[in-house]
Formats: C-alpha cells, sequence, structure tokens
C-alpha cells in the first residue's frame, strides 16, 4: 500500500527548486493532508544539481523510494534525466526544455535536448515537455519560471492539490510584488498543458 | 520568519526543522544563544538573528564553535537558559569546553545541537556526534521530524535545568532540512539577565574539583539512566511477530515506511531519548523476539549497546546490523536501503530499479557568476604559470573549497577550519616545495589567527591569500567579525584584518581581485618575495551584494576561439554553441572576461557592476 503521493522536483541551484516545494506543502496543509519535504541546502546549491522531495499523505521519510515518485517536476532537461529511477511506471513527467549545461562541460557535450526528452519517453507514456523559461518571460520575469512548471503540474492528471490551494499558497509564500508576474506564469504553464 | 515568530499555541505552520528549533528556543524561554554558521544547522541562526532581538534574546555569531559553547555555558552558569548549535564538525572544535562543562554543569537549562550530515552534503567527514554524549556523559536526544526537533528540544531545556546537565540534540541533514506540518507551543518569556553564584568547588575545573565533579557527573548521569526507560520519547509501534527493529533519529522514518507499505510483520522499537540508553526498556522489547534489526545513522552505536545488553540478560535473539554486515557502514540511509537490507534476511518484494544505462555529465557546484574567487584563482595561476613554478595549495573551508575543480586546480590539502595555515607551517619544513595556502575571511577569524602566529613566530616561508568577501558566504551569508554590524543587526566594531596582520610585522597587500593585470602583478611580487607574506583579495560575494553590471557582449567577429575564457576562467555564463556565447540569464557584469580576452573580443555592455 502507497503511503503518499509523491513529487520529485529536480534542477540547478538557484532556479526556486525549494520555494516551489515549499508552496505545494502549504497547499497540501490547507487541503488537510499530511506532508513532508526534503531540501538540498550548503555547497550543492552552487550551481549543483539541486532537488526536493514531498510527500503529501503518511509517509515519514523524505526521501522518495525507487518507483515511487507519481510526479516529477523538472525545471532542467539534464536533471530530469538523472532521476528517472525514482519514477514509477506511470508518472507524469513535466519538464522544462531550456537546458544549462554544467560549468564543466561545454554545450557540445551536453546530450542534444530532443535525446533527452526522447530517452525520458521511454520511462513514461505521460511526459510534457515544454519551454517553461518562455512562459515566464512571456509573464514578465525570467525567474517565475518554477511557477510556470508547478502550473503544468497542477493541471496533471491525479495532482492531489487543488488549484485555488496552490494559487493561495503562492499568495503568502511570494512576495506580495511579484504574485501578479508569477501567479500569470503559473497560469501560461496550467493552460499549456489543458490545451 | 514571520511564521516562526508570529504562529500562536495551536498554530499549524509548515516547517523546516533548523526552523522548528529556532521555534523550540524561544518557546522554551532561551535568554542566550549562540553559534557558529555551518550546514546542516545554517538556518537555525538565519532565523535567531532575525528574530532574537524582537523577543528579547540575546544572539550572536560567535567567532567559533568553542567561544559558542562558552557563551552559552557562562549564560547557563548564571541562571539564564542558552542554546547553541552548530555542524557536527563543529562540536570538534567546541569539544575542549563541551567535555568539563558535563563536570560543572549548568544551573539553567543548556542544550547543544549537533547537526550531523550523513553522506556529507556539504562536509569533509560524517562523524557520528552522538558519541559525544558517552564521551562527555552528557543526556542524548534523536528527534526525527521538525515536530520532534520542537518537543524534544524543549524537553531537553526541562531535562537540563532538573539535573543542571548540558543536554545533547542530535538531528542529520535529513532532519534539520525536512519541511514538515508542526504544531507549535506558546512562547515563553525570557529570563535575559541572571546571577552568577561563585562556587570554584564546582565551576573552576583544577584537578581536585575536577575529581568531586566527574565523581558527581556519573551519579547524575545514573539517575537519568533511571527515566528514560518511561521516557515517551522511546516508543513501540505495532507490537507482533517475532522479528523487531531498533531504530532512532532519521533512520525511524524509512523503518517505518517500509513496514507500513509492505504491510510487514514487525513491530519498531523508536528511541528518542538515546543516552543514557533505555536499558529496561529495549530487553523488554527483544524478550520474545528471534531477529532484530539495528537501523541507525552512522556508527554502530546503538547495536553495540543492544549487544551488551543481551550478553547482560542472556537473551536469545539475532542482532543484525552494521557489525555483522546486514546494513551498509557508510551514509545515510534511505527506504531503498533499508530495504534491501532487511531482504537479506526476510522475504520482500521489492521494486526494481530502472536504470538509466547513459552516463550523465556530473554536475559539480562551482563559483556563482561574478564570484570574486574565480578571478583570485584565475590570476595566481597566471602568475605561477608567468613564474614557471609549481605550489602546494593548502586551502581551508568555504566557497573557495570548490577551487578543487577543473580548472582551477587551486587545492591540494584540506583537514578542518584554519588547517590552510597550519598545515602550510608543516609543509614549509617539511618540503622544499613553495606554498600557498587559501583561506576566507570568516574562517580566518575562526581558526586562522593561532596557526598565523605559529607561522610568525617559527618563521615559516609561504604566502596566504585571505579570500575576504565580506560575509560567510557558504552557509548562506552570515556576518563574522569583520564586519560594522553583529549577529542581531546590531553596530559593531568592525575588526580589520590587515591590521591584524600588520601587528604581526607581516607584509601585507590588499587587492582587488576584478582587476585582473594588478592582482597578476601583485601575486608575482609576494611569491618571489621570501619569508611570510599575505595577500588580502577584498571584493564582495555576489550573493550578498546586490547591485549588478549589465552583461557583457561578445564580438564573434573578433572572437578566434582561442577558449581562454572557457577553459581558464570557466564562468557559467559563458558557453560554446558554435562559437561563445553570454547567458544573459547569468553574467553579472563582473568585467573579467572582457579582461582576459587575448582579441578583445568581449565588450561590456554600460555600467559597470560597482
Amino acid at each position: 500500500m502507497k503511503l503518499s503521493y509523491d513529487i520529485y522536483i529536480c534542477g540547478v541551484g538557484g532556479q526556486g527548486i525549494i520555494k516551489a516545494g515549499e508552496i505545494i506543502g502549504w497547499a497540501a496543509m490547507k487541503e488537510g493532508m499530511d506532508v513532508v519535504m526534503s531540501e538540498i541546502h550548503g555547497m550543492a546549491q552552487r550551481g549543483g544539481g539541486v532537488s526536493t522531495e514531498v510527500r503529501i499523505g503518511k509517509a515519514k521519510g523524505t526521501i522518495i523510494p525507487s518507483g515511487h515518485a507519481d510526479l516529477m517536476m523538472a525545471f532542467e532537461p539534464l536533471e530530469a534525466l538523472r532521476a528517472v529511477e525514482k519514477m514509477r511506471k506511470d508518472a507524469y513527467l513535466i519538464v522544462n526544455l531550456t537546458p544549462i549545461p554544467p560549468f564543466n562541460i561545454s554545450l557540445r557535450e551536453y546530450p542534444p535536448v530532443d535525446e533527452i526528452i526522447a530517452e525520458l519517453g521511454k520511462f513514461s507514456r505521460n511526459l510534457y515537455a515544454f519551454d517553461a523559461d518562455r512562459v515566464a518571460l512571456e509573464a514578465g520575469h525570467p525567474l517565475s519560471m518554477n511557477m510556470a512548471i508547478l502550473g503544468a503540474a497542477t493541471a496533471t492528471p491525479g495532482f492531489p492539490l487543488s488549484e485555488d490551494a496552490i494559487i493561495e499558497s503562492m499568495r503568502e509564500n511570494l512576495p506580495e510584488r511579484l504574485f501578479k508576474v508569477n501567479l500569470k506564469a503559473f497560469k501560461g504553464g496550467f493552460m499549456s498543458l489543458e490545451y | 520568519m514571520i511564521k516562526i515568530l508570529n504562529a500562536t499555541e495551536g498554530d499549524e505552520v509548515f516547517l523546516l526543522g533548523n526552523e522548528a528549533a529556532a521555534r523550540a528556543a524561544i518557546e522554551s524561554g532561551v535568554g542566550v544563544a549562540s553559534t557558529y554558521p555551518g550546514t546542516p544547522s545554517s538556518e537555525i541562526g538565519d532565523v535567531l538573528s532575525k528574530i532574537a532581538s524582537k523577543v528579547g534574546m540575546y544572539f550572536e555569531f560567535s567567532t567559533n564553535e568553542k567561544v559558542a559553547v562558552e557563551v552559552a555555558a557562562a549564560a547557563a552558569a548564571s541562571g539564564v537558559r542558552s542554546f547553541t548549535f552548530m555542524k557536527h564538525v563543529g562540536v570538534n572544535v567546541a569539544s575542549d569546553s563541551l567535555v568539563s562543562i558535563g563536570y560543572t554543569g549548568v544551573e539553567a537549562g543548556m542544550v547543544i545541537l549537533s547537526a550531523d550530515d550523513p553522506s556529507m552534503f556539504s562536509s569533509q567527514n560524517e562523524q557520528d556526534n552522538r558519541h559525544y554524549a558517552r564521551f562527555a556523559n552528557i543526556p542524548l536526544l534523536e528527534p526525527s521530524n521538525p515536530q520532534e526537533i520542537l518537543d524534544f528540544t524543549k524537553y531537553a531545556f526541562n531535562l537540563s535545568e532538573k539535573f543542571k546537565l548540558p543536554v545533547l540534540v542530535r538531528t542529520t541533514t535529513r532532519v534539520s532540512h525536512m519541511r514538515s506540518k508542526v504544531k507549535v507551543g506558546g512562547i515563553q518569556k525570557m529570563r535575559k539577565k541572571g546571577q552568577f553564584k561563585k562556587d570554584p568547588s564546582r565551576f573552576v575545573l583544577v584537578p581536585s574539583t575536577a575529581r568531586t565533579m566527574h565523581k558527581k557527573l556519573i551519579k547524575k548521569i545514573n539517575k537519568i539512566s533511571k527515566i528514560v526507560d518511561k521516557s515517551p520519547y522511546n516508543q513501540i509501534y505495532h507490537a507482533n511477530g517475532k522479528y523487531g527493529i531498533i531504530t532512532s533519529g532519521g533512520a525511524f522514518n524509512y523503518a517505518h515506511d517500509l513496514v507500513n507499505e509492505k504491510e510487514l510483520p514487525i513491530s519498531i522499537l523508536k528511541l528518542g531519548f538515546t543516552y543514557p540508553l533505555p536499558s529496561g526498556l529495549i530487553s523488554q522489547f527483544l524478550e520474545d523476539l528471534e531477529k532484530v534489526f539495528i537501523i541507525e545513522e552512522v556508527d554502530p552505536i546503538i547495536e553495540k549497546d543492544v549487544l551488551s545488553i543481551i550478553g547482560q540478560e542472556n537473551l536469545e535473539v539475532d542482532v543484525h546490523g552494521k557489525l555483522d554486515g546486514t546494513f551498509p557502514r557508510i551514509y545515510e540511509y534511505n527506504q531503498d536501503i533499508v530495504g534491501a537490507s532487511i531482504g537479506k534476511l526476510i522475504p520482500l518484494k521489492l521494486e526494481k530499479k530502472k536504470a538509466l544505462k547513459t552516463h550523465l555529465p556530473e554536475r559539480p557546484p562551482t563559483f556563482c557568476p561574478g564570484c570574486p574567487h574565480r578571478a583570485t584563482y584565475y590570476s595566481i595561476n597566471k602568475a605561477l604559470e608567468e613564474l614557471e613554478m609549481q605550489v602546494i595549495f593548502s586551502t581551508d573551508i568555504g566557497c573557495y573549497t570548490l577551487g578543487i575543480e577543473k580548472p582551477y586546480n587551486t587545492a591540494d590539502y584540506l583537514l578542518s577550519m584554519g588547517s590552510s595555515i597550519g598545515a602550510a607551517c608543516g609543509f614549509s619544513k617539511a618540503t622544499r616545495q613553495k606554498i600557498v595556502s587559501f583561506i576566507g575571511d570568516s574562517t580566518f577569524f575562526h581558526a586562522g589567527i593561532p596557526p598565523l602566529l605559529n607561522a610568525v613566530h617559527n618563521k615559516h616561508d609561504f604566502l596566504i591569500v585571505i579570500l575576504d568577501n565580506g560575509t560567510t558566504a557558504m552557509t548562506g551569508g552570515q556576518p563574522h567579525p569583520g564586519l560594522p554590524f553583529d549577529g542581531m543587526g546590531d553596530e559593531a566594531p568592525a575588526i580589520s584584518i590587515e591590521s591584524i596582520v600588520e601587528a604581526l610585522g607581516i607584509n601585507v597587500k590588499v587587492i582587488n581581485p576584478m582587476n585582473i593585470k594588478k592582482s597578476i602583478r601583485t601575486f608575482k611580487e609576494a611569491l618571489t618575495t621570501p619569508s611570510l607574506n599575505v595577500v588580502i583579495a577584498r571584493y564582495p560575494c555576489q550573493l550578498s551584494f546586490k547591485a549588478r553590471g549589465k552583461p557583457v557582449r561578445i564580438n564573434n567577429n573578433l572572437c578566434n576561439e582561442c577558449l581562454e575564457c572557457i577553459n581558464k576562467l570557466a564562468c557559467p555564463a559563458i558557453t560554446y554553441d558554435n562559437g561563445i556565447k553570454v547567458d544573459q540569464r547569468y553574467c553579472r557584469g563582473c568585467t573579467v572576461c572582457v579582461q582576459i580576452c587575448p582579441e578583445k573580443a568581449i565588450k561590456p555592455k554600460g555600467g559597470s557592476s560597482e
């Protein structure tokens, strides 16, 4: 018996990964559910790969076991591929298409993004890749990319929290002056999955 | 921050473990709190530094952990509750005084929180600080989630006060950096000032008093061992069957999830109050078992205790843990590891891993775009190249340790905070090689000054580069004694690094590392001047220094793709994709690449970073 709905969020330090997880966690509490979340701090955050694992339900451990994640929110394509073993067979994968090559390699050594997406497709039928950076830019600020991904994630079938709870949580956890732009990015992400 | 301070009794808040620890301090009426920042404990100080003055608590970032423990001990000896917290290796620095505080004891509650780091996410080792409780003979609690951090820490203050002993709370990264629902309690009024009652026979540990106090300490710990068996922090879950698990702290979570998910007939004894050990409870739990699994991160401490209980009580139960190889001896655990380990002895259906076949490029952490350390390392490497000189790089703990990565290669030896200068003293005597040691500003204040005195007095010959970015950057930008404000944001005298160095009669130069030409010249001079030299490379951390210049642009007609900017500078904002490109999202306009481009193909785009 699976104890929780598990969300794996990954990307690169500085992309707003923890903030996205926090917003989901507060929203889960609003909906009266138990939730635990892991965060990576410190050295790994200097441009390294960063992940946050959110588990909504009765699980106590914050590390999602192999084959358990129901949803992946990947802010960067390469980091999505790194985490495939966390996903259960029918997991929903939301993947940003904009790559951030590791500083120690040049773009030439970075696997082509379409190959990454194709590889991810072998692990899940429910793959949705889109240019979240562009959605964020159109919303008014490149740093709202995390909310574009969150929007798409919220629209996936089986997502356990309501859109309203997420938006309310965004209002409480984001600086007031940035809320509008972030909401626009969220809506942009949400719509892009719906249609 | 507001949520931690303003939540009222009974409110449910989504708190990080470290935030729960800060809340525990204000709920317990802590009057004095102290720390030296270290991941995974850093956020406790970040929270307290913002709320301390609002609740009437005194808080400080001490120069190092030993000082932090001494500050807290003196407060607790004076009847003021005190809280001190640090990462696991910080307790080593503090240990000289910590072990003695068990002897003297305290008057008001004193809690020491040690944030251990299994799997070494941001540390040089994964030592298990539960040993310190046994070593110093002080009680130990092991919370497994943020709610328990709050509850256990509050209990620890009462326990400490009752037995007049400091109490150790041990967390691990996954508990410190776990976020979950926490029901908060009420905030207790704090006692800010106490009265120190002189009692040299207790508080001055010369051999004659220490002999008496050690005897008293043993008596106290024996008394406490009578209450642990009944402590509500040690609990039995679903007692049934012939198999059992004994576990503590974060490891409990994985055992709990596995047993519940697979509906295994295994009872779990979860230990929260683990020193002195609840041996009565443990032997009662073991009585009807055939097999017991001991699941703990990092060392087999409880396991050895369980074996001794089994020996003493003549019980017949097989013990499976780290000692017989059932569980891994190193790194943090997770549900997969716990499942695979238990699965060696009882049949378990486990998920098969669907591993990726292709090898993916690693993504090691690196200096931020615009980071002055990158510029410093570029310049010193250029200076060495021009001098055709090879050196040993003795480095230290901080962001600049990332110089270990290519293309900088500026880290050859590192032990602990301050070891760059101490070890350089040794290298300069034991070898004929040239030595350059790197140390950050916060680390210099923490543990760099005594070895610097040593280097001068014993006439060592090497170059010390102090990378002064005006903050404790690696742990999130906390202040240190070099800054004109303290841990609570109040004005404070800034201590000048160069004045300390000059006072010792050392030749010192201060450079702006973002000026590459001058930096190379200064490094060449220092490297060719015999005797001890200090160069201070001073420029603010790009994370704390919000101002940024406009991104640079590249004239691809002038660029001949020599790749100096990629191969030698390795700024993450510069990439190669059919020609050199500057990523506008990351470039901070620091213009170091502009200065080093041999073809002058990189141009500033108006405005500078200052």
